[in-house]
């Protein structure tokens, strides 16, 4: 069994026993990773570069931590200290790196299709950390992860995404994945941050009133305001959105039922969620960034070793 | 196909197995028994079911342990993990691998190394069901062998268990 596909560029891409397949092997990978040496021997004969052409905190972090505990070799590339900003293109930045002999390339890029249009123009296998308003595969991956672990299964749990998800590639990875997967979605959000066919596009049900999306779920999946994203102002005020649309205790009270409450990071708290809610019980927040390791390592490993 | 032990020999063997393991380590005392994922684990169950006929099962510390992640030819072709479970410390215990053949030694090599991640045993032991002799890759011997055979690389050893064949025995292809 191996995937059957040679990059993880979206969820869009990978079948269903491709995501079982990467799920089971990150249980393995959360074993080790409570062993005293949390470390393997798997990858040391490969190198893997990390481009981040748009900041990133915990994704890097936990790509670089993943690589180091499969004893591979890494370089990190931050666009804004590197040639990049003296106009070297994509392609000849990522060939310069290749001639040094690495093996795979984990890219985030705030343009969409940024590791597609690399993907057909080199022969290392690519892993899609974040494309611009596309997908945030492995975000995806580790967000299933932590609701299997929660509920045991994906198929037929609940799951409303909340927030903006016209800029949102988590959403997008997300829907993608949870769809293949057999779990039912709610998309709740003002109407200018949900995209116009998104119903059709991907057979959602779309709540306006938050509070009925919540009603209706097992897990609420709270995404970041992407202010950095939005060029034309989609809604009066932050504090209005909090008002409308921010998930407060007293709100997770009103409904009168237990979900989870998930994040991908980073917060604004105050505005999609109160900290009350962020540190409360039912968040799965921390778990979400511990499983991601997990979840990294598994897909790297998997990739990396392409039966030649 | 030749058969190497017929169900009735399987039996008995594991029982001597089981006797062997304790004769060397009386009560169990600071001992601990890991079987190799995914095969030695049949045998493994088989002798800590024995054992638990001679000792209360509060004595016996049993784990699991997948050495996927350890092999030397992991890059060759995909493998798949299976589950590790070692639910105790194995800090200064002292340690019987199971697993079902010895053949090259590499699944062996690559255990000692996964085993390491845990703790730093007193002693490691071996223990399998049969020794394919003459057929080493590296300096790996068995302290508790059921059986050794010789054979050749393009003869196969099967080793067949009730779990999963339907039948208990051993026989080479």
């Amino acid at each position: 069994m191996k995937l059957s596909t040679k990059h993880l560029l979206g969820i869009k891409d990978l079948n269903r026993d491709d995501i079982q397949l990467i799920l089971s092997t990150a249980a393995q990978f959360k074993e080790v990773l409570q062993r005293p040496v949390k470390k393997v021997p798997s990858l040391r004969d490969v190198t893997i570069v990390n481009l981040f052409y748009e900041n990133s905190t915990r994704t890097r972090m936990s790509f670089e931590l993943a690589e180091r505990r499969l004893s591979a070799d890494t370089l990190n590339f931050a666009a804004s200290s590197s040639s990049a900003a003296k106009g070297e293109t994509l392609l000849d930045t990522v060939n310069n790196i290749l001639s040094m002999k690495v093996d795979l390339v984990v890219m985030r890029h705030s343009a969409s299709g940024a590791p597609h249009f690399l993907a057909q123009h080199i022969p290392a296998a690519i892993v899609n950390a974040g494309d611009g308003i596309n997908e945030h595969p492995t975000q995806a991956l580790l967000d299933a992860f932590s609701m299997q672990e929660k509920f045991g299964k994906l198929e037929g749990l609940k799951v409303t995404i909340v927030g903006d998800i016209m800029h949102s590639r988590v959403a997008m990875s997300n829907m993608y994945l949870l769809q293949k997967m057999g779990a039912e979605i709610t998309i709740a959000g003002p109407p200018t941050l949900i995209p116009k066919y998104i119903q059709e596009a991907f057979n959602v049900r779309v709540e306006y009133n938050l509070q009925k999306a919540l009603a209706w779920c097992d897990v609420a999946n709270v995404l970041r305001i992407q202010l950095e994203r939005q060029n034309q102002p989609l809604f009066s005020s932050l504090r209005e959105y909090n008002l409308a649309y921010g998930i407060s205790r007293s709100m997770l009270e009103s409904i009168n039922k237990e979900i989870v409450i998930m994040h991908p990071g980073p917060i604004n708290r105050g505005v999609e969620l109160d900290s009350d809610v962020a540190d409360g019980p039912h968040s799965i927040i921390l778990d979400q960034v511990e499983n991601g390791v997990a979840v990294r390592m598994a897909v790297l490993y998997l990739l990396a070793n392409r039966d030649q | 196909m030749k058969t190497i032990l017929s169900e009735a020999q399987l039996a008995l063997t594991v029982k001597r197995l089981a006797h062997q393991i304790l004769e060397n380590n009386l009560q169990l005392a600071d001992t601990v028994l890991i079987g190799l994922q995914p095969r030695g684990i049949y045998l493994s169950d088989r002798i800590v079911h024995e054992l638990m006929q001679l000792l209360p099962p509060s004595q016996i510390e049993y784990g699991k342990l997948d050495i996927t992640f350890y092999r030397d030819d992991v890059r060759k072709s995909l493998h798949i993990a299976n589950e590790t479970d070692i639910p105790f410390s194995i800090e200064n215990k002292k340690v019987v691998l199971i697993d079902d053949v010895l053949y090259t030694g590499r699944t062996i090599r690559a255990a000692l190394d996964a085993l390491l991640a845990f703790g730093r045993p007193s002693k490691v032991s071996l223990c399998v069901l049969i020794d394919r002799r003459f057929s080493r890759e590296l300096p790996i011997q068995p302290d508790y062998a059921g059986k050794a055979i010789d054979t050749i690389i393009t003869q196969k050893v099967k080793v067949c268990w009730k779990e999963r064949d339907q039948v208990d025995e051993v026989v080479l292809l």
